[in-house]
């Protein structure tokens, strides 16, 4: 412990706290910008770089910044005087006399950080006025815009991509005025090897990056009376789409969701969820055929399209590991586009799937070539948590006051199994509640694996199944993801099957989810959420899932058969790292 | 013809470069031809600092100077000088004062009050030949420091001897040694900065291209003190003569067994790798440059940690300047005791200027701590060029700051440059007289700073960027009093609270201009400033001149008859003013 003084304040506190913290605790507030820390996460972000946040420490010629700068003993911050406020207000005015001031238009518009700050400092007016950044507004992926004018510098992105992610397609290019964060000699980001992850999304402050808007291509379908549009919603959505309309965090608004998709006006809401327990027969008859086959071991699930593309790119030589089950959006879709299709008197061209999806890299899933069926694809159009919200706002759907209802009939029906996909651990899971009956034909007692849970990077655990003890391995965050995938490469590490989520936290921290603003209990109540859900279902076990069941009994025929091969299993291609 | 005669030929890379002169080789051609090898030798060595008079010849044991040697003076300095004994007088040094001939080296007045610490070998000892450093006592102190000291005395004596990094900072380089030694673990380096990057400086170039072992030898005095076994030297690829010399160099101290396993059979290891810096500015700065080595973009981190704690690849890691390196050899030799009694109270030994602008003899300079300005400008550097009158004097390169006449019986140390609102930097000294324009002169640092900026963090990358808008707009009178409130608020804003010392200094050419020449900026602010060029109707001879190098053909006139500038077309880029022989043009 140090003994410290902050705004005159005497403070006891730990070694290593920051002067941010320290100052939180004495009831200091000191506005931030590039400062960003999930500890829990394994996110901290420490360029200091913004200078929103720098006090004065008495006795040095230069401000600190507070984000940073960790306290010792005998510390004297002023966070008050008036050279650390002009610096503040100063450095602020700076950045704003270099950004495009089209707020009114702009897709974080009352969601910019940049523009919270410029009201919290009363900013009226900017002295220094000069020339601004123009770069282009690179368009050329499916899933993420990045508009370099918009860019403050904070690096918050480029340590996502670089240390949380590691697929280092950001960074920082030019010099002096010209910097900018961009892929290596400015090329388009659908060139790179970037994974659409969206984690630079979610932590972005302004609009630099966002994900690709495609609301008005759903509106249009749904203005077409010709069209038969159907919805379905990942697990995850359920658990963070009320925060947008100021419910608490980890509120599970599973039945307001499908009675506003109904409002808008889908003709059908399905659940991504019954795609989820289709994808855990699929998957754990995989598993199991792979181990009683002598198959490739470890098997890795394939549900997260950002995980796919970065083993495509990083580890091109391991492609045959991964199951070759299509992610459960991908899998509905196709059953949705077959089975549900045949009962519907229409052209197939006329049925549209769009998905709500948590995430940034479904949108570029959904455009995957070899995820279409006769040159329709699987899934039309994907749209994120948000634009879900923006959509019901439009339409002016009081959410928090909606009624509840239930998904339709028959690939709305889901398990607790399918429900905790939303979370780290929770596919491995759900994977492992399947293959413990499948392998032992006994019913399995207790489903909560409570080894396979919690927030750890990397976590292994042993499941005894029968005379069989499963090697699980999990990762959440393509950088844990990377160090799992070498050790196996070194041969150092031997799993029977590893669950790896690309975004930290899984699904509920996904790039499409409602901004967390660095706000890490955020992500935790949607977690426990999730598991909420699971144990408030009465079915938790994927194979219990009765209409899965008929639609293999009517429809499919085996799990892992041949028309199971057609629909729901699909095949990866190796990419560049660039 | 009776002793045998040395010729010290400058191969520093201003003379060489000058006149693309080989003169070692022309004078070795034509002795070889006049068959008096055995009486002359020529030796090639580093810089004598004055390059403003190069290629310099120096003939020993006379002591004498040759400047300014063409290829076309080598068979008159051979024929007339060596073999006839008689010196040519009209390629001797002249004295800007008396107007006469300097025959002796040490009669001139440029460095009768300099005192050769860091550059004591430049000039005399072929930088390409060990034998030559060896000779003057070169790796002595190596050996001795391995043989008798223990390496926490060899930190006690840097400490004693107060010597100051040289690189700008000015913090004591005994102390860094000390944290650096006292961190934990094995894996510890040793880097020399060369990353040299003022506009204007060039001490540290000169001093690899011209004592390269001293470096070397120096460096290995550190691994030992601290720790290391490994030493970097980052250099800028732009200094290829330093590069190859150094290379060389290392390759002469492996033969010899300076370097490498084993030093003088102590079991002290030390190795010596050359990282090339690839020309940001910014990478001179310690952590900027260690990411730059690392692979890494070249950009600043937070301090602490310091690089003693956590440098090169996380290691404990003494970052030391060229000039710093080039002291310690001598220190060890000649003693703490010594170091410390030359220069001021806080700041000991000497410091090496690179002299630039209004002033005769534009080159290096070696002189003690505490030696006035005004004794460098007027006893050492020769006065003003046409004896203009003085005006100020650019300190510190662009992080530096401007000191005026009243302050220039200030005597030169680290504390009393800051007092002033400039500072030491690495050295750089650029003479400006009265034609010189103040506001432009702050404008010509804030767009090398805005420019070289990494662009991490705000105040520098967007704030060295508005600086420079507004000294653009005042000088092109687009600006407004307001303008001058702004400048002041920015550059106090981005000193305080930019996050490197590049960021933190950058506004200090504005900031001390401001303060002793207000009166140019609100010039410029209230428009009164002539923004054109104009000439003197009585002193123009219709020579045409001016007229024909107008790039905006902003001048007319008949040959032999006055001519007229049309102001509303002149740009004010000064051709005019440069080509006229007459001196009819006026300035704005």
């Amino acid at each position: 412990m140090v003994n410290i003084k902050i705004n005159g304040i005497r403070i006891q506190v730990p070694d290593h706290t920051t002067v941010l913290e320290a100052a939180k605790k004495v009831g200091v507030h000191i506005p931030t910008l590039c400062h960003l820390k999930l500890d829990d996460f394994g996110i901290v972000n420490k360029v200091s770089s913004c200078r929103v946040c720098v006090v004065e420490e008495i006795g040095k010629p230069s401000l600190i910044p507070s984000c940073s700068a960790l306290v010792y003993e005998g510390m004297n911050i002023r966070t008050d005087s008036v050279k650390a406020l002009n610096a503040r207000r100063n450095n602020l005015e700076l950045l704003l006399s270099n950004h495009p001031f089209d707020c009114l238009t702009c897709a974080k518009n009352l969601q910019c950080e940049l523009q919270s700050l410029a009201n919290e400092l009363h900013i009226t007016e900017i002295h220094a006025k000069g020339e601004k950044m123009f770069y282009p507004i690179d368009k050329s992926s499916n899933a993420i815009v990045k508009d370099p004018n918009k860019c403050v510098m904070c690096r918050r992105c480029e340590t996502m991509c670089n240390e949380v992610q590691t697929v280092g397609v950001l960074s920082a290019i030019n010099r002096g005025f010209g910097v900018v964060v961009a892929p290596a000699f400015n090329i388009d980001l659908a060139d790179s090897s970037c994974t659409y992850c969206g984690q630079c999304v979610a932590v972005c402050p302004t609009a630099a990056l966002i994900a690709r808007s495609d609301i008005q291509k759903v509106w249009r379908a749904l203005a077409n009376e010709r069209r038969h549009v159907v919805v379905q919603v990942a697990p995850a959505v359920r658990v963070a789409i009320g925060e947008m309309f100021g419910m608490a965090p980890g509120t599970i608004s599973t039945g307001k969701v499908v009675t506003a998709l109904r409002r808008l006006g889908f003709d059908a809401v399905f659940d991504t969820n019954f795609g989820a327990d289709l994808t855990i027969i699929e998957e754990a008859n995989e598993l199991v055929h792979r181990i009683q086959h002598g198959g490739v071991l470890p098997m890795l699930t394939s549900c997260c399209p950002a995980w796919v593309k970065f083993f495509e790119h990083q580890f091109p030589d391991m492609l045959d590991i991964p199951s070759t089950c299509k992610s459960p959006q991908i899998m509905l879709g196709a059953i949705i586009k077959s089975y549900y299709l045949k009962n519907l008197d229409i052209l197939p061209r006329r049925l549209k799937v769009v998905s709500i999806m948590p995430c940034v890299a479904k949108k570029a899933e959904g455009a995957r070539p070899e995820l279409s069926k006769d040159e329709l694809n699987n899934v039309d159009y994907v749209l994120s948590t948000r634009e879900l919200g923006y959509m019901i706002k439009e339409a002016g759907i009081d959410f928090a006051n909606l009624e509840e209802s239930e998904f339709d009939n028959l690939l709305g029906e889901s398990t607790g199994a399918a429900a905790i996909f939303g979370t780290t651990g929770g596919v491995i899971e759900a994977a492992t509640r399947t293959a413990y009956e499948m392998i032992t034909g006994e019913s399995l007692g207790n489903v909560d694996f409570k080894q396979l849970r919690g927030l750890e990077g990397i976590r292994e655990a042993t499941v005894k199944i029968g005379s069989l003890d499963l090697k699980i391995g999990i990762a959440h965050g393509l950088g844990n993801a990377r160090k799992l995938l070498e050790s196996i490469k070194a041969g150092t590490s031997h799993f029977h099957a590893i669950e790896i989520m690309a975004c930290p936290g899984g699904c509920i921290g996904g790039g499409g989810q409602p901004y967390h603003h660095g706000n890490q209990e955020i992500l935790k109540k949607r977690q426990d959420a999730i598991y909420a859900i699971d144990k408030s279902l009465p079915r938790r076990k994927s194979h219990e899932n009765e209409m899965v069941l008929k639609l293999y009994d009517e429809y499919l025929g085996a799990p892992y058969g041949e028309k199971a091969h057609d629909l729901l299993h699909t095949c990866y291609t190796p990419g560049e790292r660039i | 013809m009776n002793s045998k005669y040395t010729l010290l030929v400058c191969d520093g890379a201003s003379c060489k470069t000058t006149h693309k002169a080989n003169l070692a080789a022309g004078f070795k051609k034509v002795i070889a031809e006049k068959k008096l090898g055995e009486f002359v030798s020529v030796v090639k060595t580093g810089c004598f600092g004055i390059c403003g008079q190069g290629p310099i010849v120096k003939v020993l044991p006379d002591d004498l100077l040759y400047v300014s040697v063409k290829q076309t003076d080598i068979e008159e300095i051979v024929e007339e000088h060596i073999k006839n004994g008689n010196v040519v007088k009209r390629l001797l040094y002249t004295d800007p004062f008396t107007q006469e001939p300097v025959e002796k080296q040490k009669g001139k007045k440029i460095y009768q009050k300099q005192f050769r610490i860091a550059l004591r070998n430049c000039g005399l000892i072929n930088p390409e030949d060990i034998t030559e450093y060896i000779a003057v006592r070169g790796y002595e102190a190596l050996a001795s420091v391995l043989a008798d000291k223990t390496p926490i005395e060899v930190v006690e004596l840097m400490k004693k001897s107060k010597l100051r990094g040289r690189g700008g900072g000015g913090f004591p380089t005994g102390l860094k040694w000390e944290f650096t030694a006292k961190q934990p673990g094995n894996e510890k380096y040793v880097i020399c900065n060369a990353d040299e990057g003022d506009p204007g400086a060039f001490m540290d170039r000169s001093v690899l291209e011209g004592d390269p072992h001293s470096v070397l030898e120096a460096m290995a005095i550190a691994g030992y003190a601290i720790g290391a076994s490994q030493g970097y030297i980052y250099v800028r690829a732009e200094y290829p003569l330093a590069i190859h010399r150094l290379n060389i160099a290392m390759e002469q101290a492996r033969e010899y067994g300076f370097l490498g396993k084993n030093i003088f059979s102590s079991g002290f290891d030390f190795d010596i790798d050359i990282r090339l810096g690839a020309g940001a500015f910014v990478c001179g700065e310690e952590t900027a440059l260690i990411h730059s080595m690392e692979g890494q973009r070249g950009e600043p981190t937070k301090k602490p940690p310091f690089p003693s704690v956590s440098g090169f690849r996380k290691k404990p890691t003494s970052v030391n300047n060229v000039e710093t390196f080039a002291n310690i050899p001598a220190i060890v030799l000649n003693g703490a005791d010594w170091f410390a009694s030359i220069g001021t109270e806080n700041s000991k030994g000497t410091k090496v200027f690179a002299l630039a602008g209004k002033i005769n003899n534009i080159g290096l300079v070696e002189v003690p701590m505490g030696t006035t300005l005004r004794e460098i400008i007027y006893d050492i550097g020769g006065g003003m060029v046409n004896n203009k009158e003085f005006k100020a004097v650019q300190s510190g390169g662009p992080s530096g700051g401007v000191i005026p006449k009243e302050h220039l019986d200030t005597p030169i140390d680290y504390e009393s440059l800051k007092q002033i609102g400039s500072m030491m930097g690495s050295g750089g000294l650029i003479v400006l007289d009265e034609d010189d324009d103040i506001v432009q002169l702050a404008k010509f640092y804030l767009d090398f700073t805005q420019d070289e900026s990494c662009g991490k963090c705000t105040p520098c990358r967007i704030g060295t960027k508005r600086m420079y808008e507004i000294l653009d707009r005042l000088t092109k009178l687009e600006g407004s009093p307001d303008d001058l409130d702004i400048l002041e608020d920015l550059a106090v804003n981005i000193k305080n609270s930019a996050l490197c010392g590049l960021g933190q200094s950058a506004p200090n050419p504005v900031l001390s201009t401001m303060e002793y020449f207000k009166d140019e900026y609100e010039a410029y602010a209230y428009r009164k400033v002539k923004h054109t060029y104009s000439i003197i109707t009585d002193k123009c001879i219709g020579c045409t001149k001016c007229a024909r190098v107008c790039p905006v053909e902003c001048i007319s006139g008949s040959v032999k008859v006055p001519h007229v500038i049309d102001e509303s077309l002149c740009i004010a880029c000064g051709a005019c003013y440069t080509a006229c022989p007459v001196n009819a043009i006026e300035k704005p």
